[in-house]
């Protein structure tokens, strides 16, 4: 309906003033026609809407309020001020907790990305078989909890089968989760294996949108495969990794799951990531008032990471324009 | 990964809805209906659900639901139920917990009931009743049993390092060079090659079997794991108990206990602590891996069932004043303070505390009931199954318990204690990195 209001006049000046009449009446019609899709299109926005509404827009508010109160679940919330937040700036654990996160984050993004890429590129030009790019995407679809339980028993130091095969080449056993320095590059790497598949997919995604015509030309210019690899696939490629990116940061600064089925924050603290260090206080010390802080802070920091991503590397343009 | 607490949230607010459409019933004051009972242990599930059909029996209008969650579960579900309103009428509760819930008003005071219906608390084993008054004077828990902490020792390896059952049940202990209780350890530990802890040779990188089994740091309260040694000592955890403020953690006679048993991962003589993530103590001792485990009588009947491994049992070792020292632990069943129908539940909970339900317990043999008459019947049902359970009823009997600290804010002290004694443990800090976790402790109560 927009498209009326934006077709040029075919007949420029005053010489058919019966004319102009008509597409006035036309725009008026588009205004009213759009209004009543106004109607229908909240009808169909209205069950999103309301899911929005009740689990996203009410819990961030009052978790933002709460943020501000002492609050112990049991029983009512006492303003306080900014006094959960003054001690979150002395709080040890907390810096400890956003450290250990970043670490985290660091790994897993790092291997992730890197791994997610070589096999996005294989599935592209090598494994063409719907069976294997299939088969890439199986450790994703095993729930989170059981892929976590599944290593933690494979990585036994005791009992798992890796250990059993380390003790069988003549090594040291690993204690891959009780360890202070193997604990997050463990967690890190179990969750690499499970995401590795899924990020590939998307980053394939991107792959089969670089049209062919440029490659060809690259290879009629005598381009190498590295050459090509580096001025078409990666600009190219740019806003789908991007993307990429900024969900797979969000989600991995959000570790908890893997973490609480396994160390549980241990050994010490190393690995008490900032989610479970959140939970921790809410749900184990019923301080739900400083763990609402906590979330608060954490996103902000999600919100700030997103938008310098998508603001330095460009997310939101295209270099095939 | 966020979608766990989204799950959380997505499962109270369910539980809210449903709670709202059966919450339309006035409380009754009569008692009958059906009441919901929780506890965690499996292993007494069906000696209290013999108590429940006799209970119904004997008042048939009421009728007792009981649910078991494992410990891990137990107490989420239970705050969440505090909140969602659907918490259990009655459930077992527990001396690091009970606390916080009556500081939030969630357990229903039971003096009342008591007076009313002439319940004799002296028939409790001593000490038991007065651990479930609160800070404010008020009653908030029948006595349901007691344990003590005893060493479960693997008989075919003390037989073949030489060590009889005397000598295990007389063993002692002191923080310098462990005593007796160190030597045997050391000779329980070995090697890859054969050769003992205590032996030319002993290659500490390669042990097969450890001498002590080792579950976890303990945290604040090392109820299984050190605080039948530190208990000898004289020290206690707490300027009070219950109810003491100021910690003392930063004591010489705590400090050098966990020094001299984190020092026993460094001899090779007991696990390190990162071995212990995602194992299972009484598992690697019915494995074969660690001769002596320390830990609760709650557990005779699991290190009685590996099949091939006999258990036998031996009183703690004596400590430097040449007594022993056990932690006295009791759970009790309590009431929450939202339920529907309190005179029915303070009637099963009354059941519960009674001798005719703590001897139908008594008679399973699975734990020691709280009131000493059953309990003596416990002791005899042990004895029957050809157990010997005197390691555990003698520090009752010689009066060498000591209560388990009870305090408000256990779940904070809990949170800065169990990373501070893991450091120790694991070898990263010195045991007298403890005085600032316990000023950080203290700081909690100011």
């Amino acid at each position: 309906m927009t498209t009326i209001t934006k077709l040029p006049d075919p007949v420029a000046g005053g010489s058919k003033p019966s004319y102009r009449g008509k597409a006035g009446r036309a725009r008026k019609t588009g205004r009213r026609r759009r209004l009543g899709d106004l109607r229908i299109a909240l009808l169909f926005i209205l069950p999103a809407m309301v899911g929005f509404v009740a689990f996203y827009l009410v819990p961030t508010v009052r978790g933002i309020y709460l943020s501000f109160t002492e609050y112990s679940i049991l029983g009512d919330p006492t303003w306080i001020g900014t006094k959960n937040y003054t001690a979150i700036f002395g709080d040890e654990l907390f810096w400890n907790a956003m450290g250990v996160t970043v670490q985290y984050v660091g790994l897993n993004i790092g291997f992730q990305t890197i791994i997610a890429l070589g096999l996005a590129l294989l599935m592209h030009r090598v494994a063409k078989s719907t069976f294997i790019r299939g088969a890439l995407l199986l450790p994703f679809l095993v729930a989170n909890v059981i892929v976590a339980l599944l290593w933690f028993w494979m990585l036994d130091y005791q009992m798992g089968i890796v250990n059993e095969l380390i003790s069988w080449l003549g090594l040291p056993r690993i204690a891959f989760f009780g360890s202070e320095q193997w604990a997050i590059p463990t967690i890190a790497g179990v969750n690499v294996w499970r995401h590795m598949g899924y990020t590939a997919l998307l980053i394939f995604a991107g792959l089969q949108s670089i049209p062919n015509h440029l490659y060809e030309v690259a290879s009629l210019d005598g381009a190498s495969p590295t050459r090509t690899f580096w001025s078409i696939t990666m600009p190219l490629l740019r806003p789908v990794l991007v993307l990429v990116l900024v969900v797979t940061v969000i989600g991995s600064f959000q570790v908890f799951d893997t973490v609480a089925v396994t160390t549980g924050g241990g050994p010490v603290n190393a690995s008490r990531v900032i989610q479970m260090y959140i939970y921790q206080k809410a749900f184990g010390e019923s301080d739900f008032g400083y763990a609402s802080a906590l979330s608060v802070i954490l996103f902000v920091i999600l919100a700030l990471v997103a938008f310098i991503q998508m603001k330095f590397l460009k997310g939101n343009e295209s270099d095939l324009d | 990964m966020k979608k766990t607490l989204g799950a959380v949230a997505a499962a109270a607010a369910i539980a809210l809805a449903l709670s709202a459409c059966g919450g339309s019933g006035p409380a009754s004051a009569e008692a009958k209906g059906e009441i919901n009972y929780w506890l965690w242990d499996a292993n007494q599930l069906p000696a209290y659900q013999q108590c429940a059909d006799d209970f119904t029996k004997a008042n048939p209008d009421i009728k007792v639901k009981i649910t078991q969650r494992g410990w891990d579960d137990y107490w989420t579900t239970l705050t969440n139920g505090f909140v969602a309103g659907t918490a259990p009428d009655v459930f077992t509760n527990h001396l690091s917990k009970y606390p916080e819930y009556a500081a939030k008003k969630q357990l229903l005071s039971l003096d009342d009931a008591v007076a009313k219906d002439g319940i004799k608390l002296d028939s409790y084993s001593k000490g038991l009743p007065e651990l479930w008054v609160g800070q404010d004077g008020k009653r908030y828990g029948l006595p349901k049993d007691w344990d003590t902490v005893g060493l479960f020792y693997n008989k075919a390896m003390t037989d073949s390092a030489g060590l009889g059952a005397e000598q295990m049940a007389n063993l002692d202990w002191n923080p310098k060079d462990g005593g007796s209780y160190e030597k045997a350890i050391a000779h329980l530990t070995v090697d890859k090659n054969g050769v003992r802890g205590d032996e030319a040779g002993f290659d500490k990188t390669n042990v097969a079997v450890y001498g002590l089994g080792l579950a976890g740091g303990g945290s604040g309260q090392g109820q299984t794991e050190w605080s039948f040694l530190t208990g000898t000592t004289g020290w206690t955890a707490k300027d009070k108990n219950p109810w003491g403020t100021k910690f003392n953690y930063d004591d010489p006679r705590f400090q050098d206990t966990i020094s001299w048993w984190a020092g026993l991962t460094e001899k090779g003589y007991m696990p390190k602590l990162e071995t212990t993530v995602g194992a299972s103590l009484a598992d690697n001792f019915g494995a074969g891996k660690a001769a002596i485990n320390t830990t609760g009588d709650w557990l005779i009947g699991q290190y009685q069932s590996y099949k091939g491994v006999e258990t036998a049992f031996a009183p703690t070792p004596k400590g430097p004043e040449g007594k022993r020292a056990s932690m006295f632990n009791g759970l009790a069943d309590s009431v929450w303070a939202g339920t529907k129908n309190p005179a029915a539940s303070v009637k099963w909970v009354e059941y519960l505390g009674s001798t005719a339900c703590q001897d139908v317990v008594a008679k399973k043999a699975v734990v020691f009931p709280a009131i000493t008459s059953s309990s003596e019947i416990a002791a005899k049902a042990f004895a029957d199954k050809g157990t010997d359970v005197s390691a555990f009823t003698t520090h009752v009997k010689d009066s060498t318990t000591f209560l388990f600290p009870i305090a408000d804010k256990a779940a904070k002290v809990d949170g800065i204690m169990k990373p501070a004694m893991d450091a120790v443990l694991s070898g990263k800090k010195p045991a007298s990195s403890l005085t600032e976790a316990n000023d950080q402790v203290n700081a909690l109560f100011k």
